[in-house]
């Protein structure tokens, strides 16, 4: 049945034929290709070349397109090469092979200075419509929040209690873990440099304000971004991916009242409770590092931290989180609809819509401390 | 009901399937012919790509033995069982093209990674590949999600064949293609099998693919096979099931 491949050139006077034998399969495709590319240079060495087939145990796609190319490489040497001793079985394999067109392939990306210069051009443009898309989005969850407004009925309450759970209620241990962790290593960090100048008990006052005004609500709209944006727009990419989004809208509903308004609100309820969760667990731990590792009692912590702190803090730090989890939601919805058909696309849009919303709740945060110190709080 | 063929590329034994507490497949024995085109028939749910996937390896089985090319899957070795992959192509029923590469990079792909081939080679024989399934080769560059449903076929079965297997598995082939389309796809699957020599086992639905593709038919009820045969053998049947589905209103209008 098998046997390695061969390609046997015998002189018959002025002829030359070709004698292939052995198996001319895709096992062996790497060796005929050797061989055929071989043969290809006898191109107009004889008046009279031609191909026998006659002892090929087998032959698949692979062999008969080979033999076919050297065929016709053979032919474009200005000699007409036949194949002989083809049987029964091969010949309409061999016509099927004989109808491809082989073409040169076109290569298409080659990378040039100037395509790269479109490329960090068509990027830099790009900034000003991701811009305007989350405008739109913005614009279109108000609109959907509005109409929901005049007509309650419309209103989605299982799928955004649904959602709340996903977002916050199942956040809660990461979050508070994460936090309570950062909250021990900033009252450690603190203590054992404040130490030098005897001023150990400021720690406290340092934990009260950094938790409380920017690390707590920070962290935990950073962790929601990675927890939960990314969530969002997985799910509704893989649903654009799958027309289900056009089904909806078909049906007459609206996609963005359907599935983003829940999820939305969802976030913007859940940010501003897990902020708070996270900043009394960065206390708690603060707490216990400063009463453990520096010797600061409970009583005196707590005495301290009630001078230390004063409600603009925590109203600073707390008013911040629903607007963090809109612009997290927000991207993460636009770049859930912008997936396009492939697995690829929605990695991409995955990544983009953490990155991106990590990027905006930081900038936003910058926006904030101008804001608060301007206004004096 | 299973006739001993000694010449079987695959051979089932005594296979059983549970999901849960449901046994989908109970004991069930079935031989494909090499080079023939097995149509797989049977009530929806009846476990039809059950059986499929278990031959395929992606269903666990309870108990039984699945032989394909001579080879008792549970018993090869790694090397052997990837020879044996190698040597079988599987037509999905959704296609399941890689959604990232385009048409070329799909049917490339088991080449790629089989065959060490100069990308010349490659192109040359994914344009013959593209030529067999009938579509033209400007569709090589495009991605799935821009092909039509038909064309998604074609593409997975080029794919499926792109090794040149001897056994192509294609689970409904036919489903969700307008009849032209089925029936010029039954057309293809019959002309590759006498060029390429290929054993076919087809999963179906489609009474006209039954009547002008295949060679044998097995049917599939309560987890066995409950008749294999011919189209003649299948109308002389008196299973109630099988009555319905040779003589039905649909029956009837294709035989005409």
């Amino acid at each position: 049945m098998s046997g390695n491949p061969t390609l046997e050139r015998i002189a018959r006077g002025n002829a030359l034929a070709l004698c292939a034998a052995g198996s001319w399969t895709a096992r062996f495709a790497p060796v005929l290709e050797r061989m055929v590319a071989d043969a290809e240079k006898l191109s107009g060495s004889r008046p009279d070349i031609f191909i026998d087939v006659s002892q090929v145990s087998k032959l698949d796609t692979f062999g008969a397109w080979l033999i076919e190319r050297l065929r016709r490489s053979l032919t474009q040497g200005g000699v007409e090469t036949e194949i002989a001793g083809l049987s029964d079985n091969y010949s309409s394999l061999v016509d099927e092979v004989r109808r491809v067109k082989a073409e040169p392939v076109v290569d298409s990306d080659k990378v040039t200075i100037t395509g790269m210069l479109e490329q960090i051009g068509r990027s830099v443009a790009g900034i000003g419509g991701t811009l305007v898309g989350l405008i739109e989005m913005l614009g279109a969850v108000l609109a959907a929040a509005g109409h929901v407004l005049i007509r309650p009925r419309g209103f989605r309450l299982t799928s955004t209690i649904h959602h709340l759970e996903q977002v916050c209620w199942r956040a809660v241990p990461i979050v508070v873990l994460i936090t309570f962790l950062i909250g021990c290593i900033i009252s450690q960090q603190g203590i054992f440099h404040f130490r030098k100048f005897g001023a150990d008990i400021f720690v406290v006052d340092m934990l009260g304000v950094l938790v409380l005004r920017e690390i707590g609500v920070l962290l935990v709209a950073i962790m929601v971004a990675g927890r939960s944006g990314s969530a969002y727009t997985a799910e509704l990419g893989s649903m654009k991916m799958r027309e289900e989004i056009d089904a909806l809208r078909t049906m007459g509903f609206d996609p963005i009242e359907v599935l983003i308004l829940p999820r939305m609100l969802a976030l913007v309820l859940a940010l501003p409770i897990l902020a708070f969760l996270g900043a009394m667990a960065a206390l708690y731990g603060g707490g216990l590092v400063a009463w453990l590792y520096g010797g600061v009692e409970p009583e005196a912590f707590l005495l301290r931290l009630r001078d230390a702190i004063s409600i603009d803090h925590f109203v600073v730090g707390i008013i911040k989180a629903p607007v963090m989890a809109a612009v997290i939601g927000i991207v993460a919805c636009v770049e859930g609809l912008a997936v396009q058909g492939s697995a690829e696309s929605l990695g991409q849009h995955t990544t983009s819509s953490v990155v991106k919303g990590i990027f905006f709740v930081i900038v936003m945060d910058g926006v904030f401390a101008i804001f608060f110190a301007s206004i004096g709080m | 009901m299973v006739d001993e063929i000694s010449d079987a590329i695959i051979r089932v034994r005594d296979i059983t399937v549970q999901f849960g507490k449901t046994r989908v497949l109970d004991g069930l024995n079935l031989d494909v012919k090499r080079g023939e085109i097995l149509g797989f028939v049977g009530p929806s749910g009846a476990g039809k790509s059950v059986l499929t996937r278990t031959i395929i390896g992606l269903v666990p089985k309870l108990a039984g033995s699945i032989e394909v090319f001579g080879i008792d899957l549970d018993a090869a070795s790694a090397a052997e069982r990837r020879g044996v992959e190698r040597r079988w192509g599987i037509l999905f029923q959704q296609g399941a093209l890689f959604s990232s590469l385009t048409v070329r990079q799909n049917i490339q792909f088991p080449v790629r990674e089989y065959l060490r081939v100069s990308q010349r080679l490659l192109d040359e024989i994914m344009m013959a590949k593209l030529g067999m399934v009938g579509l033209r080769p400007e569709v090589a560059d495009r991605y799935p999600s821009e092909l039509s449903g038909g064309m998604i076929k074609r593409v997975a079965l080029a794919r499926a064949l792109a090794l040149d297997p001897e056994l192509v598995f294609l689970d409904e082939p036919t489903s969700g293609l307008d009849p032209i389309g089925a029936g010029d796809f039954d057309e293809l699957v019959r002309t590759l099998q006498r060029t390429l020599g290929l054993t076919v086992f087809m999963v179906t639905h489609d009474l006209d693919s039954l009547y002008t593709a295949c060679d044998r038919i097995a049917v599939l009820g309560n987890g066995k096979i409950i008749a294999a045969g011919s189209v003649a053998d299948m109308q002389a049947s008196q299973h109630p099931w099988l009555r319905q589905y040779f003589h039905g209103k649909r029956a009837r209008a294709v035989m005409g």
